[in-house]
């Protein structure tokens, strides 16, 4: 285990990239969520306000 | 047929029911694909006659790099379609490109400068493979910037669409850049004509990294692309079929 966590001495290169990577992948995946629920609450919100006025 | 296909996907309702559909089969192939990627890569693959356990960085590398590529041509492509075609959810599709791409351009560009320190003894080169490629991150960071200073989405819309098309021509360069000119960065040894130059253990798993990337730009695509056809189609009927409930606290 220790040995694969070495990376037969690349670790410090290695193991950056792959955590920089999985943190973009997961911000990416966050990010885009988050934008369809705010598009969605924005739309309700506008639907309601219409309904009040007519 | 394929206009009746055509037309039916640049209708709004149809798009935000379909891309509904679709995203949870991407979002699983993506896991799948990417899960038994790092596996084999990490745990299956051989390492390197040169660089040892160091080449492992490829499986981030590669498929950051092609997404950077994938995702600026399906942007420019969307671009052209609403541009020419008046589409809107084809610039919604384009629009939603952009952050997507410009995250993965930038870990192509941190990986790689990682993966250089370690062979090449520099994070950074003035190359041609290093430059053109962040010149697409500028390119990507451009169109945000251009569509976040027009109000108005239909002259954002037009704006951002004619600089995402003459930026495609930095595509063929970035790709083309290890072989037309003396580059440090390798030439390429997968995408290319005839056999690839790489150990089957090796590939394997690259190649299914390559394909979970793509599987969650699609994933990552449906999901944005639903929020701006919403945001886009203010005042229309259906809307309200999908939004659930109105009158909730929201």
């Amino acid at each position: 285990m220790l040995k694969f966590l070495e990376m037969g001495g690349y670790a410090a290169y290695v193991w950056p990239s792959y955590a920089l990577t999985a943190l973009v992948v997961g911000m990416n995946i966050y990010w885009a969520r988050r934008s369809l629920r705010e598009a969605r609450a924005e739309a309700r919100r506008r639907l309601a306000s219409t309904r009040v006025k007519t | 047929v394929a206009w009746v296909w055509f037309h039916r996907f640049g209708s709004p309702p149809y798009f935000y029911r379909v891309a509904g559909v679709l995203t949870p089969w991407f979002g699983w192939a993506a896991a799948l694909l990417c899960t038994a990627g790092v596996i084999g890569g990490l745990g299956f693959a051989p390492p390197d006659y040169q660089q040892g356990d160091g080449f492992r960085i490829i499986y981030v590398h590669a498929p950051s790099a092609w997404l950077s590529l994938m995702v600026y041509v399906v942007m420019a492509s969307g671009a052209f379609v609403g541009l020419v075609w008046r589409i809107n959810v084809a610039h919604a599709v384009a629009a939603s490109c952009a952050s997507i791409g410009a995250s993965f351009t930038a870990v192509a560009l941190v990986t790689g400068s990682l993966w250089g320190r370690r062979m090449w003894g520099t994070y950074w080169e003035w190359d041609p493979r290093l430059v053109s490629e962040l010149m697409l991150l500028f390119l990507y960071l451009g169109y945000m910037g251009l569509r976040s200073a027009i109000d108005d989405t239909g002259r954002a819309d037009r704006a951002s669409a004619v600089l995402a098309i003459v930026g495609v021509v930095n595509v063929p360069i970035i790709h083309y850049s290890v072989i037309w000119w003396n580059s440090l960065h390798q030439a390429p040894s997968v995408m290319k004509f005839g056999k690839p130059t790489i150990e089957l253990s090796m590939l394997i798993p690259l190649l299914l990294m390559l394909a979970g990337f793509t599987a969650l730009f699609v994933t990552l695509l449906l999901i944005r692309a639903r929020g701006e056809v919403l945001r886009r189609e203010r005042n229309a009927r259906w809307t309200v079929d999908v939004v659930g409930p109105i009158g909730e606290a929201a």
